[in-house]
């Protein structure tokens, strides 16, 4: 075990273990805001910058600060390092800029967008963002489109997190989207019209942190923060069958996996908790689940506003 | 006349052929090291020579070597960086192509340094007709017994390559360069772990730029000691220097690091001056990424000493009054040039190259390319200059490789010596379009 | 702009010949590392197949590298030099690059767009022979401006040095395909 110390928070952790994950051991406010990395995805992480972090001193053997800010997500803590998260005026700074940089090219069509409400992206312009944009420029623009028969991509909103490439090539048997061109012409895509379908493909909905993929079966019949989510379980031979249902009074509108507090897809015994699509899309009859009592959202965002407490009885009534 | 390592048969007709390369000295390296030296031996001679590598960073060749990893059982790799895609440098397309056996002989003799059994030029794919001249001379240095297996003997074994890019200036940063290699997109991959411990195929690998490795050479052939007698205390030999903009004589030189910067613009020797009788403006002395210097800081640093091309004096005053050897991609501006208009098309450059991986440099620059447009054509503002500003340090260090950095310094150093440019495109919006900067000037000369 | 007819003569699979050529290629690199050759298999694809990777072409090479069609098409448009849709016989591609503009390259452009009647770079002339592209630094920096066309490189361009040049493809042009 090796000890590091986040905003003056010390702990001690495996050796191995990545900034974040330490400072998710911590909990609240120290924890770095992750739009690229996702546990359960090997190879994520880096990419977005929005997880730097300060190191005021990089290990007891060598104490020297990093000149550099430092990706918490991809960064693994050195005994004796101390981090500085939100105690850094220049993480802070940065970080706004990163912030900056994600919604230059966003075309910020939260009111008609599914995901409001529970978008990474408008959390962390809550938070971190600036008033006004200094972007006089016009910003880029791509088609939505479909891609398959349930999912429907908006590249517009999209970050380039590059977690749903990565939820085709470690779930899925054969990936047909990927990013396509280079810079900031870069697109999520297929090239040419073919579906994304695929046993869990479904899932890529669930990784993506803005409003890019979302369920086309579930596409504009409700804001989230209207929908009572439910955990549901249910017998299935190809996945875990372990869900949360979203409703509205006796209407079953969208499915999706269970997540914790980063939105991410919750781990039992090591496994993630992946969903599979006949689960998603094909499963919307109440009957089909065992409704095991409602869902606390326990992330810091527009959902979990609406908080309520139904028994299940109640709700089956 | 300085001393020439590298170009010194240059032009000797048919040097680019091997009988002629042989008989000129050629392969005497190999000779020397497989037959004589081990090759920690090798390494350890480079590492004395204290070469710099000769593709923009200039981080020691031999300490890169004495890093590479050698796990049991695992192949090592040595990748030439032939991507050159800087704008402003084309040295190593010059060295490959006229002299393609002087880059086969120092792949031989570093992978024999470096125990690699395969090695790969990876070459950037416009130079496809380079590329054709190198398959020429690995297929006659295998015929020649010089690759291929038990060379001279010596139980050593080495297969060299030729892969070409597709047209990404970013391949030629040495981890994009092997995600490329792969067969992927050239999107840089985060460090640690460095490539001299996973690098081609998570194999330990070094990646080494063309000039580098053809100084190897001559290094092993004179001897560290003798080569240490080139150049300056901290550069030490010689380098490539490929002159270009508004020069009497463009090309590419082959200098002694130290000799002074007004020698190498107004020499007989070298460049001649600016063409066409103007006046100098400014230089960017390394690649278009490093510093622009303006006319005052050319031949002397900012506390009034002479200016010599060395990696020490080119960087002397930091980034506030200085700039970098860089890959040696030496540009020169007449006094008719825009600053505005060329920071503008660097930005565009770096704009159209990011890989896209990460949100500062994919959204950063290509914010920068729209404002410096804007600016440029007559359409900015006095905001849009401290926006540039601003901007650019968001970039700079925030990124995964440094080309955010290389895209950075550009626009810092054009705003910080010629802010009143930048002003005067504000002021006089319809002069500003109006000036025609493509002047058909070129001087008529060849090397 | 090729005609229907060209295009279709220009599809796979690659003739024996070039076959054995893509196979020495894969073998440059360890077994089950076959992907790496993609950059070169793809060069030699476009030469072959018409001048651009079509989906049919990507397909192909997917096929002959034993991975998934979208990582060719990953690959294919992350770099700059294949042309994912049909173009002229030929293609000027021009340098555009600071050290090429402080000597002219604006210039030059502004000289081939006039010349083709096109009106925008990356258009075709009409007669389908040229299409104009721009191309950052291609390191001949001191020799500027210059224009690749094909692996050939032409340097220290003048107005006069681009008429000939064209000229002089539009006969390679005729001569080719009168000995056909
Ligand atoms: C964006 C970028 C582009 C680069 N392009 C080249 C290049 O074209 N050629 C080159 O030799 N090095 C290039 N480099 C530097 C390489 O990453 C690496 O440092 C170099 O190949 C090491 O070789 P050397 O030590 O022999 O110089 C580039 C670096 C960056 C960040
Ligand atoms: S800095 Fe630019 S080029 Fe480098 S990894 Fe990030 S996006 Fe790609
Ligand atoms: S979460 Fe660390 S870089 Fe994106
Ligand atoms: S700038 Fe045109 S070739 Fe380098």
């Amino acid at each position: 075990m090796i000890k590091v110390t986040i905003d003056d928070i010390e702990i001690e952790v495996e050796e191995g273990t990545t900034i974040m994950n330490a400072a998710r051991m911590i909990g609240g406010d120290v924890v770095p805001p992750a739009m690229c990395y996702y546990s359960s995805l090997p190879g994520t992480g880096g990419k977005c910058r929005t997880c730097l972090v300060e190191i005021a001193a990089g290990s007891t053997k060598d104490p020297r600060p990093m000149p550099k800010l430092m990706v918490s997500c991809s960064t693994t803590v050195q005994d004796g390092m101390i981090v500085k998260n939100r105690t850094s005026e220049k993480v802070i700074e940065n970080r706004g800029a990163v912030v900056e940089f994600l919604l230059i090219n966003h075309p910020l069509d939260c009111p008609v967008c599914d995901q409001a409400g529970e978008c990474d992206l408008q959390d962390l312009g809550f938070s971190h963002g600036k008033e006004g944009s200094r972007y006089e420029e016009e910003k880029r623009t791509f088609e939505p489109i479909d891609i398959g028969e349930n999912i429907k991509l908006h590249m517009n909103r999209c970050i380039l997190c590059y977690r749903c490439v990565h939820v085709a090539n470690q779930l899925t048997d054969q990936r047909v989207h990927g990013a396509l061109h280079r810079g900031d012409h870069t697109e999520i895509s297929t090239y040419i019209e073919k579906a994304v379908d695929n046993d869990f493909s479904g899932n890529m909905i669930d990784v993506c942190p803005v409003g890019a993929l979302t369920d086309r079966s579930a596409r504009f019949k409700s804001r989230v923060w209207f929908l009572k989510p439910m955990n549901a379980s249910c017998e299935c031979t190809k996945c875990s069958g372990k869900a949360v249902v979203w409703m509205f009074g006796k209407q079953m509108y969208r499915v999706t996996t269970r997540q914790d507090q980063y939105g991410e897809v919750e781990v039992k015994d090591g496994k993630p908790e992946w969903i599979c699509n006949e689960c998603r899309f094909d499963k919307k009859d109440l009957e089909q689940w065992t409704i095991e009592g409602p869902r606390h959202i326990s992330r810091n965002s527009v959902i979990s506003q609406g908080h309520y407490e139904v028994s299940k009885t109640n709700l089956l009534k | 006349m300085g001393r020439k390592l590298l170009l010194e048969h240059i032009n000797v007709p048919g040097i680019e052929t091997y009988d002629v390369y042989r008989n000129h000295g050629g392969y005497k390296s190999v000779e020397k090291a497989l037959k004589t030296m081990s090759p920690q031996e090798v390494v350890e001679e480079v590492q004395k020579s204290a070469l710099k590598g000769r593709g923009g960073a200039g981080f020691p060749t031999g300490m890169k070597w004495s890093f590479l990893a050698k796990p049991e059982g695992v192949p090592r790799y040595l990748v030439c960086n032939a991507d050159e895609s800087e704008p402003g440098t084309f040295k190593d397309r010059f060295l490959m192509e006229k002299l393609p056996h002087l880059m086969v002989e120092g792949m031989i003799t570093s992978s024999y340094a470096l125990g690699a059994n395969t090695s790969y030029i990876y070459i950037r794919g416009e130079y496809m007709f380079v590329l054709e001249i190198l398959e020429k001379a690995i297929a006659e240095a295998y015929a020649k017994g010089w690759l291929g297996k038990n060379i001279l003997g010596s139980g050593y074994d080495l297969d060299l390559y030729v892969a070409p890019g597709g047209g990404a200036y970013i391949c030629g940063e040495e981890t994009a360069l092997l995600e490329s290699l792969e067969g992927k997109r050239g999107n840089p991959r985060m460090k640690p772990p460095f490539p001299a411990i996973k690098g081609l195929y998570g194999c330990p690998t070094v990646v080494n730029n063309v000039e580098s490795l053809c100084t190897v050479v001559p290094i092993i052939n004179i001897g560290a000691d003798e080569y240490l007698k080139i150049g300056t205390e901290k550069s030490s030999g010689t380098k490539l220097i490929s002159a270009c903009g508004n020069l009497a004589r463009p090309g590419v030189y082959e200098i002694e690091l130290g000799i002074s910067v007004e020698e190498f613009i107004y020499g007989d020797e070298w460049c001649r001056g600016i063409a066409n009788g103007k006046k100098i403006k400014a230089l960017i002395p390394g690649g278009s990424s490093v510093p622009i210097l303006p006319a005052h800081l050319i031949t002397k640093t900012a506390t009034g000493e002479d200016r010599f091309m060395s990696y020490e004096s080119l960087s002397d005053g930091g980034f506030a009054s200085g700039s970098m050897l860089g890959s040696g991609g030496f540009i020169v501006f007449d006094e008719d040039q825009c600053i505005v208009r060329n920071t503008w098309n660097f930005a565009r450059f770096y704009a159209h190259e990011s890989c896209g991986q990460c949100s500062p440099c994919r959204e950063g620059t290509s914010w920068m390319e729209k404002v410096l447009h804007r600016l440029e054509t007559g359409k900015g503002n006095m905001r849009d200059i401290d926006l540039l500003a601003e901007i650019n340090k968001k970039i700079e260090g925030n990124t995964i490789c440094p080309l955010g950095d290389a895209a950075a310094w550009p626009v810092a150093a054009a705003i910080r010596h010629f802010r009143e440019e930048f002003e005067w495109h504000v002021t006089h919006p319809e002069e500003a379009v109006k000036r025609n900067y493509g002047l058909l000037k070129t001087p008529s000369i060849t090397l | 702009m090729i005609s229907t007819l060209e295009t279709q003569a220009k599809r796979p699979p690659f003739s024996p010949e070039k076959m054995a050529e893509v196979q020495g290629v894969i073998k440059q690199f360890p077994e089950g590392k076959q992907k790496s050759a993609i950059l070169r298999v793809l060069h030699i694809a476009e030469e072959e197949f018409g001048g651009w990777l079509s989906p049919e072409t990507m397909d192909y090479v997917a096929g002959l590298l034993d991975i998934q069609p979208i990582e060719v098409y990953e690959v294919a448009t992350f770099y700059t030099m294949f042309n994912m849709q049909p173009t002229g016989k030929f293609v000027f591609e021009v340098c555009r690059t600071g050290p090429c503009m402080l000597v002219g390259s604006d210039d030059i452009i502004e000289y081939i767009k006039t010349k083709l009647g096109i009106s925008k770079v990356g258009e075709t002339s009409a007669d389908g022979m040229f299409t104009l592209k721009t191309a950052e630094c291609l390191g001949a920096c001191g020799y500027g401006p210059m224009l690749q066309c094909g692996k050939v490189y032409h340097e220290h361009l003048t107005p006069a040095k681009v008429d000939a040049l064209m000229d002089e493809y539009r006969a390679k042009y005729s001569s080719e395909n009168n000995n056909n």
